[in-house]
């Protein structure tokens, strides 16, 4: 019961923050660069959040993430320009698109351990940009014209059913086998968990829900290019998951947040801005391998107080 | 006899590639590292070669040892500054700063020089075209190979011939017990970085002369389908390497003559999945058991 009475609070908390945004909004105290600035946020948090769950929780190092943005981006796209669908519907259609994609993606390379399973689905998301750029349905090259639909509206509410979805997974029984599957995939394995299965649940889920922030990626400015979904951008999610800490879906949500109102004050200077990119993540990897928060989320802090119940998340 | 041509042209751009595994697959053998930075030590191999050959009027031979002893000093700092303190953490983290130094290096040549392309001379070596059983092959190819088949039996003398790759193979082997031996793994692991970066400015040089152009990001295409030879070599075999980079450059040739030139990029991404899923340990690599 008392878990329960912290989601409603939690949920009630960031319906209160989306009204006053969208009062912000609609009342033109934010014009359209903050306005944008915020969706973009929602964006990279649903991305990083949807990373975390893969490598965080169930510890599969995936650094093809941006190759299922590009699906989500591309069917979305297609669906509401081609077959001029209501831009909800065709959200869920290029997030199941991904879904998909991540299941055929997930049986074969899930197999794989480490270094291999980094190199496979990287090869996977310069495939799928490679088949993008190739199809001329799509505009090829020079780009998908797409209309400008998405609103903070959408975006909020994505990002919260993300993260609601995501944590409570974390927190069930099927988040618990992920998590063991990260500490010890031969121990979980002899403990009568089915890893395979759970390492491709975590994958699905992940791709489903980058597909969506895909959606909301290819409408929210004009055209998408495939260009854009090239390594570098699977290496920006990464580095949101990294920096906010391998395991904390908190961290990755203030990595994501703080990086990208950084790199739009640095979008002048794109090489100062990669620079100090991979400095820090260097710098992180070298002196505090966990990330900034660990495997903690930022609710511990309030938890110690009264410490009746220990919780299942990371430490456990 | 079209064919024999493209085998060729698919020969020469797979030593190319073949060069480049060779330090990938070393660096692995060794530490356990899929060691990204590498296809940018092959770019910053091919800019050194362009200055030396333009701002200071070397000839081919000279620029390319001066690639390869500035390639093999980047290595050697690269694995001391970043590397050395990640042998006992934990893979994901080793990874990370692999792909992070990567980064490190491209756009750190970018901020210097900025991202403009760059032009290798054409006349640098003699380019004449050669009739042999009614293929034009030219001349610059048979350079090419003639100087990566040179580079890997120099290769294969200093692994099985000297102190240093006996050293070399017995860390790869099981560092505690060469450091038992009285190795010094360090040093060992710094000369295997040493050899492996050098093999990949040489290879830098040579794609610029074969390709011409050459651009702070080049590095990075060319790096993944090296590692995707590696792979499919055997990762940790010298002899797979080689192998693996000549299939892999014939493949592509192929993929290319055929009239699908525009996914040749995507054809060594699908070798690598097929690989991996039908026979992980590559051609010349062992199957291993995981130990609990």
């Amino acid at each position: 019961m008392k878990k329960s009475k912290v989601f409603w609070i939690y949920t009630v908390l960031a319906l209160v923050v989306y009204a006053v945004v969208q009062f912000m909004i609609t009342s033109g105290q934010l014009d359209a660069y903050y306005t944008n600035l915020m969706i973009t946020i929602l964006i990279n948090i649903s991305l990083a959040v949807s990373l975390h769950l893969v490598i965080g929780i169930t510890g599969q190092f995936s650094i093809g993430h941006a190759g299922f943005l590009a699906v989500g981006a591309y069917i979305s796209a297609m669906c509401t320009m081609n077959f001029n669908m209501p831009f909800i519907v065709s959200l869920i259609i290029g997030a199941l698109a991904a879904a998909v994609m991540g299941f055929l993606i997930g049986m074969p390379t899930l197999r794989l351990r480490g270094d291999y399973l980094a190199i496979a689905t990287l090869g996977f998301a310069e495939i799928i940009r490679i088949t993008f750029l190739n199809w001329e349905f799509v505009g090829g090259a020079s780009g998908f014209q797409v209309d400008q639909q998405t609103t903070w509206t959408f975006a909020f509410f994505a990002t919260l059913v993300t993260i609601i979805v995501i944590s409570n997974f974390t927190k069930s029984r099927h988040g618990r086998a992920c998590i063991a599957v990260r500490e010890d995939e031969i121990a979980a394995d002899s403990m009568g968990i089915n890893t395979t299965f759970y390492k491709v649940i975590a994958f699905v889920i992940g791709a489903f829900f980058a597909g969506l922030a895909g959606g909301l990626f290819s409408h929210n400015f004009y055209i998408i290019l495939p260009s854009q979904f090239g390594f570098l951008k699977s290496f920006d999610i990464l580095i949101y998951v990294v920096l906010g800490g391998l395991g904390s879906m908190s961290g990755a949500i203030i990595a994501a947040t703080l990086l990208t109102i950084i790199s739009q004050y640095l979008q002048e200077f794109p090489e100062t801005r990669m620079i100090i990119y991979s400095l820090v993540l260097i710098i992180v990897m070298l002196y505090r391998p966990s990330g900034l928060m660990g495997t903690k989320e930022i609710t511990d802090i309030f938890k110690t107080k009264k410490q009746r119940k220990p919780v299942a998340k990371g430490e456990d | 006899m079209e064919w024999l041509q493209q085998l060729i042209n698919g020969i020469s751009l797979g030593s190319i590639y073949a060069l480049i595994a060779l330090g990938y697959t070393m660096v692995y053998g060794i530490i356990k590292l899929i060691n990204f930075a590498h296809g940018d030590v092959f770019m910053i191999g091919a800019f050194v070669g362009f200055y030396a050959v333009t701002s200071w009027q070397m000839s081919f031979f000279p620029a390319l040892i001066i690639a390869m002893v500035l390639c093999a000093i980047l290595g050697v700092v690269i694995e001391r500054l970043a590397y050395k303190r990640l042998r006992n953490s934990t893979r994901i983290a080793a990874l990370i700063t692999a792909i992070g130094v990567s980064l490190l290096i491209e756009y750190v040549t970018i901020y210097i020089r900025g991202a403009q392309p760059e032009a290798y001379p054409k006349d640098l070596v003699a380019n004449k075209q050669i009739n042999l059983f009614g293929a034009d092959i030219s001349s610059q190819s048979l350079l090419i190979l003639g100087v990566s088949i040179t580079l890997m039996i120099l290769l294969q003398f200093i692994v099985h011939k000297t102190k240093v790759g006996k050293a070399m193979r017995a860390v790869s082997h099981d560092a505690e017990a060469a450091k038992l031996m009285g190795i010094n793994v360090d040093n060992t692991i710094s000369a295997t970085f040493a050899i492996g970066s050098a093999l990949a400015g040489a290879a830098g040089v040579i794609f610029g002369l074969y390709y011409t152009k050459i651009d702070p990001l080049m590095g990075v295409i060319p790096g993944m389908k090296a590692f995707v030879a590696a792979v499919l070599g055997g990762i940790g075999s010298i002899p797979g390497a080689m192998t693996g980079g000549m299939i892999l450059g014939v493949i592509e040739t192929i993929v290319s003559a055929v009239g699908f030139s525009l996914w040749r990029d995507a054809a060594a991404f699908i070798i690598l999945i097929i690989i991996l899923i039908f026979r992980p340990a590559g051609i010349f690599g062992k199957n291993t058991r995981e130990k609990v």
